[in-house]
Formats: C-alpha cells, structure tokens, sequence
C-alpha cells in the first residue's frame, strides 16, 4: 500500500471505530440516567410506577419504624413527604433530621422502594441536592425541629 | 507567630514564583545560561518557601492551635499524632498547600536533575513557574491556610471520622503527585511548541517525568479504591463517582501519553498528536482538581466550599489550558511532519492503543459532565452510575485486551504475524483452556463475561510471551536475575498488572455472595461455604471514640476458631459514626463483615464474599512496579 492509501484507511477505521464508539456510550447514556426529584416536585407532578429515580430530602422526625432488615421512613422537603421503604442496612449518618438521598422506584401503592440510601458521613454537611430541594421548598433555613443548638 | 512567618514566607514564594515565570522570558534569547540559571534558582527557592510555609502549618496542627482556623474547623487535641499530621492536608486549604508544595517540587526537581542545560530547559521551569504563581495567588487569595480566629476557641471540631485512617497519610500526596506530575508533560510540550531549539528530542527528556507522575498517579488511584473499599462499609472498589472519574480521566489519558511518547521518542513520528496529548492529559489533571475542590459534586471528598474557589480554579483550568491549546493551533502548521508507518508494526498498535485509551477518556468525560452540563441549563437533576460505565466499558475492553499484547511483539516500522503465529495460538489456546475450565466450575453470566475472561486471561499469556522474548537472548544468566536488563519487565509487568486487576474485577463482581441476617447471640450464619457464630457485642473505648464491637467465630475451614471483630464508633467531638468492617483476607478472597443497627433484641449484621478481590490492587501495583522498571532502564542510561 502507498502511503497515501494507508493514511486513508487509517483515517477511515478511526472514524469507524469512533463512530462505533459513540453509539455504544450514547445508547448507554440513554438507557442509565436517573433522574432527581424532590418531594414537592413529586407531589406536583407524580412520578411514572417503576421508573428508576433519586429523592432526597430531610428524614422526617418521628418517621422511622424498623422491623426486622426492613425500615420504613418519611423523606420531605418539610412542604411535602414521601414514605420510603428499604431492606438492608442503613448507612452510618442515617438519623432522623438528617439529609439523605435514595435511588430506587415507586411501587403501585405509591411507596417508594429505595435500593441504596445515601446519607454523608459528615453532620454539618448536606447533600446540593437535599440543600436545592428544601430552598426550593423555601425551607432551607427552617428550625430543624428537635435538633440541639449545633 | 510561626503562623504569621508561615503567611509571610508563602507570599515570599509567590514573589519568588512570578520571578522565575517572568525574568527568563526576556533573557531566554539572548543569555540562555542566565536564564536556566536565574529559573533554576527560583525554583529551588520558591520550594524551599513552601516547605517551611508547610512546616508551620504542620506546626499548628501538631500543637493543636487552635487561633488558626483550618486547625479549628478539622482538628481536635484528642485526635492521634499521625492524624494531626496527615490532618494537614485533610481539608481544602492544607491540601491546596500540598498541591503547591508538590508543583514546586517538581520545578526543583527538575532544575536539578535535567541533563541538558538549555534554554529550552528555562522555558520548561517558565511554564512551572506560570503555574506556582496561579496556584500560590489562589491559596493566599481564596484559601488562606493561615489565616486567625480570634479570640481563640478553646477546642477543635475535628477531622472527619471517615478521614482518621492511616490512607489519609498517603492518598492525597500520591494522587496529588500524579496530578501535579502531568504539569511537567504540559510544561514539556510549552516548551516545544515556543521552539525547536531542542533537536525534536523532547519526547525523550519529557518520559522520564511522565513516568513518574503516572507511577504515582496509579499507585494513589489504587490506595484510594482500597480505601474505599474497606472504609466505607460495603466492599465496592470503584463507584463511578465523579470524583473517581476525575483521577481516572488523567490516569487514562496520561497511559496513552506514555505510550504515544514512545513512539514520538523510538520512531520520531505521532509528535503532534503527543504533544496535543500532553496538554490534554494536564487539563484533565485541572479539571479533577476542579470538580474536587469546587463543590460541584456531592462525595466524600467535597470539603465546605464557597463558589469564589469554583471560579478561581476554573479561571486556572481554563487559563492553562486555553494557552496551551492556542498555542498548539498557532505552531501546528510548522511541526514536522511525522513520518509514515506500516499499520501492522509496533507504532501501529501504539497507535491502536491510542485510540482506545482516548475513547475511554470521552466515555468518562461525557458520563461525568453530562450531568453537571443538564444542572447547569436547568434541565433536571440526574446521575449517571455504574450502569452506563459498565455497558461502555465492557465492549471496550475486549478488543483492547485481544489487541495489546501483539504491539510489543511486533516489530517497529513495519512487523508481521507470521513469524509469532506458533507462540500466540499457544497462548491463545492456553487462554481458551483456562476459560473452559472457569465456565465449567463456575459457569457463565452472559456470552459478556466469557469474553472478558478471556480476554483478560490471553493478555496475561501475552505477557508473558513478550517477557520471555526479551529475555530470550539472556538465558544462559536467568539464575543471576540481578543482571538482567530491568527494562525487559517494564512493559511485560504493567500488562500482567492489567490483566491481573481485570481478572479480579472479573471474580469478584461476578463471583461475590452477600447476606444480612438480624441475628440473636449464638446464632449461626452461612456464606460462601464458611459457617461462623455471632457471639453477641460489647463496648470498647478507642482513643477518641466509642465503639460497639461484635464478635464472630469461624466454625469452619481454615480460619476455624479464630473471632474477627466489626464495629461501629462513635467520634464524640466530631459527633459522627463510622462503621469500621471486618476483613478476613486471604488471596482467594476476602470475607467481609459489617454490624449494624440494633432491630428488637437481634442485631443486624451484613457479610460479604469477595473472590479475589485483593486482585483488583494487585494489578494495580504490578502496573506500577513495571513503570518504575522502566523508569530505573531511563535514570541509569542517562
């Protein structure tokens, strides 16, 4: 081959092959984003029964019931709640009053079935998403209700 | 009052910094020597600066004082030693400082060690000059490391919890060294494009430092997933967390670098293509630093932040790398032309090799940005998670892995199969055997997973292959290993290493059992064919921490009789919990116990098998130990 063929074929199975690629990373984008709602959005506009998404909001105080690996829990944005359910273990700074986000799906009953449940492991941080959805709700400065002074 | 000396010598340093990027320029042309020689003690200068800049801070910490508000905000007089020294760098502005420190560290480093005293040596400690005064004025200007509180408290709040752990010692400095490293590549390809006054040998004065930077790149990347993996209380090693992503983009693309460079080096072609790389591979390195240290993301990793530090550093980013790609377009047209190349020879691949690392790069690129872009426009909230890695990654890696271990088998210029067709269907068939035998006992997930192990397996053999060619002609002395050219197992071990690190991914996502039971004392719990007993739980106290401690007992196997112990602690000052699990490592896998919450009178308890998941960092440092390979061939010739 001369050069001038190979630059070419060079250049062509490059585009190929880029081509190839982006149509792979594209269709898995497509197939793999999760989208994030707050409470308030949801109560707003009603989520699709069994399409993957992340809430989060503030673990409303007094909400959280366990039985078993099981816990039941209110997520809210302290202008509207959504019951949760998860099986497993909850992460470390999962405490009523505190920020968290979950990934999972609502259920016919309306409940929403969390399969990871995110909480930082930090007390005085929140998660921008937490923190967007409860400006939004505009009670971001709101008292925590039966939090200490810190 | 060291403090104040600590201040007053970082704004000496920036000073120092604007001397060495500024007075060479107009003396690069007419005194090369006095250029070198003005930059290369600035250099030395401006890092000894920032070491006792880094000394006092290390001071307040150790001392606990408290009037100094980094110190206040993540230390604690409670804390252990190590922890009030690593907790230096364990918040933004000490581990801004380290950053820093490490850039004029390299500056330094090479002043000293560079072979040839030239004037494009001066431009090369110009541009690191440009870049410890962006970061000098950024620390002193957004992110004062010194700065008072006052009047003073009597006590700290702490350093996170999930941050005292020995890796806090190392983790950031290892990263931080790769990230900065890859300046150095930036630096280099600056410095070729104002001028050709270095004979075209610049892809041979920059591997050296490319080498090093991505020798600490992936060791700091491998240590962060370990410690991720043991700390944060479920056993993954890698979360397709954007911060991950941000080290891995530079990792990728600093591997293609290396690999480019060699060619650009050996066969004095692919030198545009390595030097846009460089620069590429550099901004890579800003932006993880930006999408760290900005708050853009939420992870573990995000420090409080304020948005004037996001602007800043995305003015740096963007500044540097703005420069560096204008730059490039302006003297594209005037570079050499490279030379051309048979498609079947060892640039060939290289080239291929190329191809698959820069695909790789935009995947990561367009799975981690994708979301950050939707936020910004107002289009929703979304994640993009390890489905969307796992689906591009997978059909990328299989041909990688068939491809890679031809390239250093094949000859340069123009090389044939022909000759090697009897050693590679060996390997191949010994590849396929091996994955039979692992179909068999295991079984098979997807037509996916067969493949991969394959792959995975026949870029092992192929290793193997390319090292015995190299050490064909030394097989009289194989005995006395000590004499044998350390170069013949760089290449052979780093992709041993990824064939390794590919394998346990492999296993141990495949291959991995998991069970959460509430569990009563005494009760007995099953997994992965080990039975073990909970024993019940009792409290410890740490030195600054409580903890509830359960205990398990081996019923069986190897490990029969003996108790391993997860806990969870609660850092009182921090006011924070941490769970800390219980390993078992063995090499074919580790058991992994975590305890929980109290449910009734029973207590929740999560266990883990993971197969040959010690792999995974394994492969890691085999790829590590084959960049320093090649790196001691490099030191000894020059």
């Amino acid at each position: 081959m001369t050069p001038k063929q190979i630059r070419l074929a060079a250049i062509g199975g490059g585009l190929a092959f880029l081509a190839l690629a982006a149509g792979i990373a594209l269709t898995a984008l497509e197939d793999n984003i999760v989208f994030f709602r707050s409470p308030s959005e949801l109560a707003a506009k009603p989520a699709v029964i069994g399409e993957a998404m992340r809430i989060g909001g503030l673990v409303r105080e007094g909400s959280v019931q366990r039985d078993g690996l099981r816990a039941d829990f209110a997520v809210t944005d302290l202008a509207h709640d959504i019951n949760v359910s998860y099986e497993g273990m909850l992460p470390d700074l999962f405490r009523e009053g505190q920020g968290v986000v979950a990934e999972g799906r609502f259920d016919a009953s309306g409940r929403f079935i969390a399969d990871t449940v995110l909480a930082k492991h930090d007390e005085t941080y929140m998660p921008p998403e937490v923190a967007e959805a409860l400006e939004k709700s505009g009670k971001l400065n709101a008292p925590h209700p039966g939090k200490d002074g810190r | 009052m060291i403090a104040e000396l600590g201040h007053f010598v970082l704004v000496l340093a920036l000073v120092v910094a604007a001397v060495q990027a500024i007075a060479p320029i107009y003396l690069a042309r007419t005194a090369p020597d006095i250029a070198l020689s003005i930059a290369s003690r600035a250099s030395y200068l401006q890092f000894i600066l920032i070491l006792l800049a880094f000394a006092a801070l290390s001071y307040g910490f150790v001392r606990s004082d408290f009037s100094l508000a980094v110190v206040f905000a993540n230390s604690h007089v409670a804390k252990p030693l190590i922890y009030k020294i690593a907790g230096v760098w364990g918040n933004h502005e000490g581990s801004m400082l380290l950053w820093v420190l490490i850039v004029a560290a390299y500056g330094a480093a090479y002043a000293r060690f560079t072979d040839t005293k030239d004037s494009f040596a001066a431009r090369v400690l110009i541009v690191q000059g440009w870049l410890g005064v962006a970061f000098l004025a950024f620390l002193l200007f957004t992110s004062n490391p010194f700065a008072r509180l006052l009047p003073a408290p009597f006590s700290g709040q702490g350093l996170t919890p999930i941050l005292q752990d020995p890796a806090l010692a190392a983790h950031p400095p290892l990263l931080y060294a790769g990230y900065v490293g890859f300046s150095m590549a930036y630096a280099f390809a600056l410095a070729a494009l104002t001028g050709a006054d270095d004979g075209g040998n610049w892809a041979r004065r920059m591997r050296p430092w490319i080498l090093t930077a991505w020798i600490f790149l992936t060791l700091g990347i491998a240590l962060g997933s370990y410690w991720a993996y043991y700390e944060l209380g479920w056993g993954g090693f890698w979360f397709w967390d954007p911060v991950e992503n941000a080290s891995l983009m530079p990792w990728l693309a600093g591997t293609a670098l290396l690999h480019s460079a060699l060619v650009a080096e050996k066969r004095d072609t692919l030198k545009k293509w390595t030097l846009l790389l460089a620069i590429i591979t550099f901004a890579l390195s800003l932006s993880g630093t930006f999408l760290v240290r900005s708050g853009v993301l939420t992870s573990v990793h995000a420090f409080a932040n304020d948005p004037e530090r996001g602007l800043f550093i995305l003015a740096i980013l963007g500044g540097f790398s703005l420069a560096g790609f204008v730059l490039y377009g302006l003297r594209l047209p005037r570079l050499a032309a490279d030379k051309p190349f048979q498609p079947v020879s060892r640039e060939g691949l290289l080239l291929v090799n190329n191809i698959f690392l820069a695909t790789a790069t935009v995947t990561v690129f367009l799975g981690t940005i994708y979301p950050l872009v939707l936020d910004a426009l107002g289009m929703g909230k979304i994640s993009v998670g390890a489905p969307y890695f796992n689906a591009v990654f997978a059909p990328l890696t299989i041909p990688f892995a068939l491809l890679l271990p031809l390239g250093p088998l094949l000859n340069w210029r123009a090389g044939s199969v022909k000759p090697l067709q009897n050693r590679l269907l060996l390997a191949a068939g010994a590849a396929a055997l091996v994955t039979c035998g692992i179909v068999l006992s295991r079984g098979a997930a997807s037509v996916m997973v067969v493949a991969l192990f394959a792959a995975a397996l026949w870029l092992l053999f192929g290793a193997g292959l390319d090292l015995a060619q190299r050490l064909g002609p030394y097989r009289s002395r194989l005995i006395k290993f000590w004499t044998l050219p350390a170069n013949a197992f760089s290449a052979p071990l780093a992709h041993a290493g990824l064939a390794v690190m590919l394998l346990g991914i492999l296993a141990a996502t495949q291959w991995r059992a998991e069970i959460v039971v509430a569990a009563a004392p005494n009760q007995q719990i099953n997994i992965a064919g080990i039975s073990l007993r909970y024993d019940g739980l009792r409290e410890i106290d740490g030195p600054n921490y409580r903890a509830e401690q359960a205990r398990l007992t081996y019923l069986t196997g190897r490990h029969q009789g003996t108790h391993i112990f997860p806990e969870r602690r609660f850092y009182e000052a921090e006011r924070a919990q941490t769970t800390e699990a219980a390993i078992t490592t063995d090499m074919t896998g580790h058991l992994y116990a975590v305890v929980g919450e109290t449910s009734g009178d029973k207590r929740v308890l999560r266990l883990w098998y993971h197969p040959y998941v010690a792999f995974i960092w394994l492969g890691a440092l085999l790829m590590a130990l084959g960049g320093s390979f090649a790196l001691v061939t490099r030191l000894r010739r020059a």
